[in-house]
């Protein structure tokens, strides 16, 4: 079991991350996550009101279904095949990070810091980092999964664009931003 | 059970997901200043093997499960939306760490709080059909 419990190597995880987008092909579909936040949001009924929410949600219900499957994966993985070596980064990030108040992982995924007994503020910058997510991922067409997997696999030109952007912003905000975000 | 295999398809995600750290907020931020190659490894690989599989499926002319000729469909054309969305995206995601998939895996994982980037999301997709008409694409 401890090849399963310590952190998977990249070449392993890459390969099967591929294996999951070339499945969801075979059956006929796309690999796309972030489709689901717009889902979600139609399941509210508010497509009466706002015309992009007026669509065939229910034609991608399987999507919904491989969201809730990847919820269980999540349970599974933390659960059952949890190692205190986990989450080994680099140790001058860990100094960087201690810089800004962030605490180290010690085998954990998230950082006290934002997901435990967040305060008021901290909750502010959960929700606004969600909003410029979903917002973000709707007006590209796609998110990680959209673009920088299934686009560039396709060789696609806007998921180039896409990706570039996704990392000109997360260059910003983690070398600029984050140390104005948590020292404030 | 026709949704059994989409079920089946998520676990192997959310477990790949969670156990090559990719959906941990501290992964991420490293990736960003570049002081490992674990990320870039992982996306460079999923993409590779994702090309080649889908040079495979278009040469040989593949169909799918039900029978159907395989058809992927290319992104439209288009310069703000790309840059622009990109952008915005990208700063969510160094900011709370989580990209969309992951905010369902870690949800699974126990890490509660992350509902609240998650209502963000939902929020945020929300605002994007509000405004769509206005904004360039």
């Amino acid at each position: 079991m401890e090849f399963l419990s310590q952190t998977w190597h990249w070449s392993i995880s890459g390969f099967l991350i591929g294996v999951v987008m070339l499945l969801l092909i075979y059956f006929g579909k796309t690999f796309g996550m972030s489709s689901n936040l717009r889902s979600l949001c139609s399941m509210t009924g508010v497509g009466k009101r706002v015309a992009f929410f007026d669509w065939d949600w229910k034609a991608q219900r399987w999507n919904l279904v491989v969201a809730f499957g990847a919820f269980i994966g999540g349970f599974i993985a933390v659960t059952y095949l949890h190692d205190n070596s986990n989450v080994s980064i680099n140790p001058k990030t860990i100094q960087q990070m201690e810089a800004m108040g962030i605490d180290a992982p010690n085998g954990k995924l998230l950082p006290d810091a934002l997901f435990q007994d967040p305060s008021p503020y901290m909750i502010f910058i959960l929700i606004l980092g969600g909003i410029l997510i979903g917002f973000g991922s709707r007006y590209a067409g796609g998110c990680t999964s959209g673009h920088a997997i299934s686009g560039l696999s396709n060789l696609q030109m806007p998921s180039l664009k896409a990706v570039m952007g996704f990392f000109i912003g997360g260059l910003v905000m983690a070398h600029f931003l984050l140390p104005l975000i948590f020292t404030a | 059970m026709n949704l059994l295999k989409y079920v089946l398809v998520g676990i192997l995600f959310g477990m790949v997901l969670t156990k090559t750290e990719a959906v941990s907020w501290y992964r991420i931020y490293e990736m960003f200043h570049f002081q490992s190659f674990h990320m870039y490894g992982i996306i460079g690989t999923a993409i590779a093997t994702g090309l080649i599989g889908i040079q495979i499926i278009k040469r040989k002319k593949l169909k799918d499960l039900h029978g159907q000729p395989i058809e992927i469909l290319d992104k439209e054309q288009g310069n703000v939306r790309y840059w622009v969305g990109g952008i915005l995206f990208g700063l969510g995601w160094a900011l709370v760490g989580a990209c969309p998939g992951p905010l369902f895996i870690l949800i699974g994982a126990g890490f509660y709080n992350v509902l609240w980037v998650l209502g963000g999301a939902v929020f945020g997709t929300f605002l994007y059909g509000v405004v769509k008409e206005k904004l360039p694409h």
